[in-house]
Order: C-alpha cells, then structure tokens, then sequence
C-alpha cells in the first residue's frame, strides 16, 4: 500500500503552492489519489503558507493529519514550525540556504537542501520550490522525477512556458543534491 | 307606423382586460383600487398583459396577486425588488413590476429598492406612499409627516427622537441606473389622470430596456388616518404634497 | 474524461454549470468565494445569468424570483450568509419552487472565523426559518461527491420542487482532489407550467407564499408533509465502511461510528486504524442528512454494541442518531469547535474508549457515563428489523 503525506511550508511567493500542486497533479496522472490543502484565512495574507499532500492507492480519509510524516521546509519559521511535529521516523526537508540553526531531533530524518543557493545558481532563485521538490522525489521515490516532469508541462501556467526547461532543471538538481547527501550520509 | 329609433348600446366604461373582476379587500375609501386599475390600464394600452408579471408585497396589498389577471408571485416584506430582479434576469423579455407600500419599500426593503435602482435593474416599481403602515393597523412608517399621529406615535412623530420623512424619489434620483422616477398624487381626478400618464411612461420606459423606473403615489388612508375619505383626499393636498412634491424627478433619455 | 485536479468551491461551481444552472446569485463571503468567483466568470461566458447581490438576504430573494420563472437556480454562501437566508428559504418552501443552496461552511456562532466546521446542522438540516419544511441536505465528503450530489441537488429539486442543498465545510471548499466532470446538460427548453413567465395564452399562474385562510394553510402544509415523507421514503443515502452486516461475519462491526463530510473522511482514517488494532469497528457516513438515514442506523442498532457519532460542532446530528437508535446501544460523542478539525488519532482513542465501556460483546457489565445497552431488547424492534432486513 502507497500511503505518503507531505506538507510543504514556506513565505508567499516561495512558491509553496505550486510546488505542491505540482506534486499533487502528477500523483492524479499516476493513477493515485490524491488530496491538496492550503492552509487558508487571515495566515494567507502575509506570513508562512503551507499546503498538505496525501497520495494514497486507497481512498483517501483525513486530508489533515496532526504529524505530518513528512515536511518540506522552505523558509526557517517552518522549520522552527514543523520540527516539533514531524511523527518519529519521518522526515523534513529543509531548506539549509535560509535556516539559522540545525534541526535537532534524532528521531525523524533531517535533510538539509540549499535550496536557494541552487536555484540562484540555476539563475532563477524562485525555482528553489522545484529543487526542493525534486530532492522530496529523489529521497522518498513518492513518484519518479519524470512523471513530475510530465506534469509539469501539462500545468505550467501559459505565462511561464519559457521557464519550463529551467523547471525541470531545477527539479533534477534538487534530485541529484538529495542523492549526493544520501550517498554521504 | 311610428318608427322607432334602433338601440344602440356603447361601453363607455369597463373592467380592464387585466385585472380579474375579484372584490378587493381593501377599506371604503382606500386609494388601492383606484392604483390598480391605473396600473390595469397602463398594461391594457401598452398590450402587455400576457407578458407582465406582479411582484406583490406584505402588506396591504399583499393580495394585488388575485385583482391582477396576470402572471403575479407574492415577495417577502420588502423583497419584492430582489425577486423582482430574479424574474426579470431570467427573462428580459417580459415586463416585471413592483406593487409596494411605504413601510414595504422604504423601511425593511430599502436596501433592496436602493440596489435594484442602483443596478439600472429593467424594472417598473409602483409605490404606494399613505404615510403609514396600514395592514398592522397604523403604525408610523418612515414616510410618515413630522408630528403626525400614528398607533405607534400616539402623541406625533417627534423629529428629534422618531427622525424625518424619508424621501425615495429625491432619494433614488439621485442614482445613475433610475432612468425615470416621478411623485403623483390619487386625491383629485386631474391627479389621478396625471398619474396614468406617468405609470404609463415608467412601463415604457422599461419596455425600451432604459433601466429602472419608479412612479410614487401619494395616497390617503383613511382607516388609519380616522378621517373621512373625501377629507382623507383633502389632507393629502393640504399636508403631504408640501412634503413631497409631485413631479418628475428624473427622466433619463438614453438608456 | 480525464481526471482534473479542482478545488472543492469550483468544481461546484463548475458541475453546477454542467448540470444546467441558468442563474446565480450570492455574496462574498469566505470560504466559497471562488464559487462565487468562478460562476462571476463562468456564467456570462456561457451567456447565462450572474448577479452579485447586495447581500445575502437580495441573493436568496432573486434566486426565489428566478426560480418563480421555472429556472434552474442556485446561490452559494457560508453560515453568517445562510442565516441571512433563512427568511427566504422558508417562502421558498411555502412556495413549492425548487432551489438549490451551497453552504460551504465555517465556524460560529456570531462571525465566528472561517475556518471549517459542520455547526450549521440545526440550521439546514433541520431549517432555521419559520414553518414546517424540510430542505434536501446533501453531504459531501470527497471533492468528487461534491461534484456528483450538485448534480443530484438540480435533480431532487426538480423532482420534488423543494429546497436542496450541498453541505459542506471549509476544508472541502478549499481542498483540491482529482475530479470527474459529468457532461454539460442540454438546459431545459420550456419552462415547466405552473411556472410565472407571463400569462400569454393561458390562465394566469401565482406563486404565493401565504395562505390566509387556516384550511388552506394547513392544506399546504400537509401537502409539504407529503412530500417530505416522499422524499424520506425514496431518497435515503450513506455508505458505509468496515461495516459487515451479513449474518454471522466474524468481521461484522460492533462499533459504529456516524460522521458526515469532512468529519466522516477523518473517521475513516481513525476507522482503519482501530480495525488494525482488532477493534471491530465500522463507519456509517450519512451523504442525505435529510432525509435521515434513520431506519438503517436502527436495524444497526439491533446488533451494535455501541455508537460514535463525531462532528465538527457540539453535537448536533448526534440528536438525530439518538433518535434513529433509540435507546438501544449507548450513542457516545466526539465534537471539535471554533473551526478545529479532528484528527484521527483523538477519534481512533474515542474508539478505544468506547470498546472498553461497551465491553466484550458478551459481557454487558458497562460502566462509564453512557446510557446501558439493555440485555433484552424489546421484541418488537427485534421483528421489525428483521424483516427490513429481508
């Protein structure tokens, strides 16, 4: 049984949305269920957004969970957030280029990913959703980076085709940098 | 052999077409029926009988659905230019009116009449203005004149505490969507004649899709009043036309 | 067709289009202003009507006009909003038009916030206005269902020319999930007779909401009793989960939890876990609130050890499964407020609470602050569950 749920939290404008979109729409055209939902009110306005993926091969019940299993963190306050709620033995994914202090739960797996170094590098700094997004594929293998890929080209918004080679891009980066650490660690 | 003349017979004067020939409801004296019937014969001359429907109101002519041999639906209190709007959006082709009292239109529903003039919604809206509310016996309305006794302003509407008369056609004048909004008056048979003419022209003015159009009639009560009719007829003339002054208040061309 | 990731609101919005909404009218108000958003521009495209109104007491009043004119109808809003409308739903009940209403709702009483909730029960399912009527109350729990029962809203409403609303809460409205759109229905060609449209070349129609004489009025209300009942007699619907009733499955639930929408969703997370657990539990998800699924709660109760109703509100439906149970199993509660959604977990731990003081199956020594469960039921609930089970 396929049974993942991932929140990703960042700043508006980090791209929280899209990227886990993304990830929810190429969950749907792998055939799995699949639900998407942003935190919404008052916290829309400003501040840290996040959005909860469940992808399932059975019928999704809550779409919520009080532990995430995993988290992906683009910001620090979501890292500062979603440490204390990760459940044991999951895993956050931070984004290292703009966290002040190390994660320090032994329990639940900490991957740092410098996301916005790599994205600047890239030459597009607002790509670091996608890289991050790739590292989340390469270290749980929720879905292979060309489903993602597929996906990608299908709900790039009209007004952002340009960019889709440099998407795609950055979600491979993102793959290779987790793959790297991996092997590392 | 004496010959004798054939008899001829001419009506001179019937039922409208549009109306249904049921006794109305309402008091001796009341300005109701004399409403309805220019209302009638407006749709009568205009041929518009089989496409026009009523939106009645609560109130006192809560029952204009059963005088009016047309297609009628029957509001909440003061919702009738919302249902109105329903009616009319759906099909605007037909020729949608409002029959509403003072209490009805200018009290609980003044936020739906300020809308739907403000909107230009394609609506005729004949308003009934007797200075009171009428169906719960007397109580004061918003129309009601300063210093006037009512069930519920048993020693006068005193301005400072009760406010002033509140004012719809200077009021809704002032809206860039009324195209045509006109005050008359039911107490004499010239007024009564001016008053077709002008029920007349707000449905035309709807017929032409030129955008929202309200007639204000001044009427007596005089149930409520405790006066008699022909007195009643008078006190209109004396007391509320200085209040509210008869006329066109707008009468916009273009649509 | 292939699937479409869609949020909650639109994909309302967008099967109500399908299903032939002709008009709509609402108000801004969160969380269903993107239904409200997309029919803005949606209907003109399709040339159909969209009107913003100036409040919800107008939106609720013209789609009365509108459905006096034998349209297709509909409005959306959330609970301050549907409290607004009350006075309009009930004309429109004394009315006989058919209608259908969107709630999308969040948490209160007063402005409350507008995070999800499921409080405004008492207010649809039992109707807030004056008189004696009853809406449709439709249930979603899936963005898919939410699509599917708009449609059968459109349908019910039509049929039965009565209230019928889709009851929802924030976290479906703004939830995305794969959806299925049905095809976009012909819209109807005449409108239906009894409809308002002018009285050109027939007998005047009136749409009244009164009747002042109280033989009449009483006609009409029982006329809407009748169809009440009607509705109650053919339009029943749930699903139901881990819930085997067949005679002598060892895996027969025990336990049964009631949850609606986004409540009954969650529950079936906790649901599952607890069977890991070796719990023999099972979820009953009504999707009509009204009408009730009340016999089929009660031919449960007949074998149950024991009921959870869990909801997004301080125990509302929970009156209606004490009804359809009456008395035959204890009917314990678990209800999160102020727009907090529960979790599994807190409902799996109400399960376990529950198995424990409802007891072994054999065992009915109950303690705890829950009704007894008598030993001996009276026979004549046992007969006649037996043959509606036949």
């Amino acid at each position: 049984m396929t049974h993942y749920d991932v929140v990703f939290s960042g700043f508006g404008g980090q791209g929280v949305l899209f990227g886990s979109q993304l990830l929810a729409y190429a969950a749907m055209e792998a055939g799995l269920q699949v639900t998407w939902i942003p935190s919404y009110g008052p916290e829309m306005r400003g501040g840290t957004a996040n959005c909860t993926v469940v992808i399932s091969d059975e019928e999704i019940g809550a779409p919520l969970m009080r532990r995430p299993s995993a988290v992906v963190a683009l910001n620090y306050p979501s890292v500062q957030k979603y440490e204390p709620l990760i459940a044991p033995g999951g895993l956050l994914l931070y984004n290292a280029s703009l966290t002040l202090r190390q994660p320090e739960r032994t329990d639940i797996r900490c991957v740092p990913i410098p996301a916005s170094d790599t994205a600047a590098e890239l030459g597009t700094p607002k790509l670091l959703n996608m890289v991050m997004l790739g590292a989340l594929l390469q270290i749980t293998g929720v879905l292979p980076v060309e489903a993602v890929e597929q996906s990608l080209e299908a709900h790039l918004p009209a007004h952002r085709r340009d960019m889709l080679e440099t998407n795609k891009l950055a979600l491979r980066r993102g793959a290779e940098l987790a793959q790297t650490l991996s092997v590392m660690a | 052999m004496i010959a004798v003349e054939p008899f001829t017979e001419q009506v001179v004067f019937q039922r409208p077409r549009a109306m249904t020939g049921a006794p109305t409801t309402y008091c001796p004296g009341c300005m109701h029926g004399v409403a309805h019937r220019l209302v009638a014969e407006a749709i009568d001359e205009l041929g518009i009988r089989e496409r026009a429907i009523l939106v009645a109101p609560v109130g006192c002519s809560v029952f204009a659905y059963n005088y009016f041999d047309i297609d009628s639906v029957v509001a909440a209190h003061g919702r009738a230019p919302a249902m109105a709007t329903g009616l009319k959006r759906v099909q605007p082709d037909k020729i949608v009116f409002t029959y509403q009292g003072d209490g009805d239109l200018a009290s609980i529903g003044i936020a739906e009449i300020l809308h739907a003039a403000g909107r230009g919604e394609n609506l005729t809206v004949i308003f009934v203005n007797n200075a009171v509310y009428g169906m719960t016996g007397g109580q004061m309305a918003p129309t009601t004149l300063p210093g006037m006794k009512t069930t519920s302003s048993p020693l006068g509407r005193d301005t400072r505490t009760m406010g002033h008369p509140i004012k719809m056609c200077e009021l809704l004048s002032q809206l860039d969507g009324a195209a045509f909004i006109a005050r008359r008056s039911l107490h004499s048979p010239a007024e009564i004649r001016k008053a077709k003419k002008a029920i007349v022209q707000a449905f035309k003015t709807q017929i032409e899709g030129r955008g929202f159009s309200m007639v204000e009639l001044l009427a007596s009560c005089p149930t409520n009043w405790d006066m008699k009719p022909v007195d009643a007829l008078k006190w209109i003339e004396t007391h509320m036309v200085p209040i509210y002054p008869l006329g066109d208040y707008k009468t916009r061309v273009e649509s | 067709m292939a699937k479409q990731l869609m949020k909650g609101n639109e994909a309302i919005a967008e099967a109500a289009i399908r299903a032939g909404v002709e008009a709509y009218f609402g108000y801004p108000i969160t969380p269903q202003t993107e239904l409200l958003e997309y029919m803005s521009k949606r209907m003109p495209e399709l040339g159909r009507v969209f009107l913003q109104a100036e409040s919800e007491v107008a939106a609720i009043n013209m789609v009365y006009g509108a459905a006096c004119a034998g349209r297709r109808v509909m409005t959306s809003s959330s609970s301050p909003g549907i409290s607004l409308m009350q006075e309009g739903l009930s004309y429109i009940a004394a009315s006989h038009v058919p209608v259908v209403i969107v709630d999308v709702m969040r948490g209160g009483p007063g402005l409350g916030n507008i995070a999800p909730s499921q409080s405004d029960y008492f207010q649809m399912v039992k109707m807030a206005g004056h008189g004696d009527y009853k809406p449709i109350v439709l249930a979603p729990a899936t963005v898919q269902e939410a699509v599917d029962l708009t449609a059968l809203a459109f349908d019910l409403a039509e049929r039965y020319r009565t209230i019928a609303t889709v009851l929802l809460d924030g976290v479906l409205g703004q939830m995305m999930e794969p959806v299925e759109l049905p095809a976009m229905r012909a819209l109807p060609t005449t409108p239906p007779a009894w409809a308002i449209t002018g009285a050109a070349g027939r007998a005047k129609n009136s749409v009244v909401p009164f009747r002042m004489q109280a033989d009449d009025l009483e006609a009409l209300n029982l006329e809407l009793q009748r169809k009440i009942a009607e509705i109650a007699r053919r339009e029943v619907r749930f699903k139901e989960y881990l819930i085997d009733t067949t005679s002598g499955s060892t895996d027969k639930a025990e336990l049964i939890v009631v949850a609606f929408g986004t409540a009954g969703r969650v529950a079936l997370s906790a649901v599952k876990a607890a069977r890991q657990k070796g719990i023999c539990v099972g979820l009953h998800r009504p999707i009509t609130l009204s009408p009730f699924p009340d016999e089929r709660l009660s031919q449960l109760a007949d074998e149950a050890r024991g009921f959870l109703v869990v909801e997004m509100n301080a125990g509302q439906m929970l009156q209606d499964v004490k009804l359809s149970v009456g008395g035959q199993a204890p009917v314990r509660f678990y209800g999160r407020t102020g727009g907090q959604v529960p979790m599994p977990d807190d409902i799996a731990l109400e399960i376990e609470k529950l198995d424990e003081m409802t007891g072994h199956p054999l065992d009915h020594k109950i303690e705890g602050p829950v009704a007894l469960r008598p030993v001996d039921r009276p026979a004549r609930r046992q007969e006649t569950s037996r043959t509606s089970r036949n």
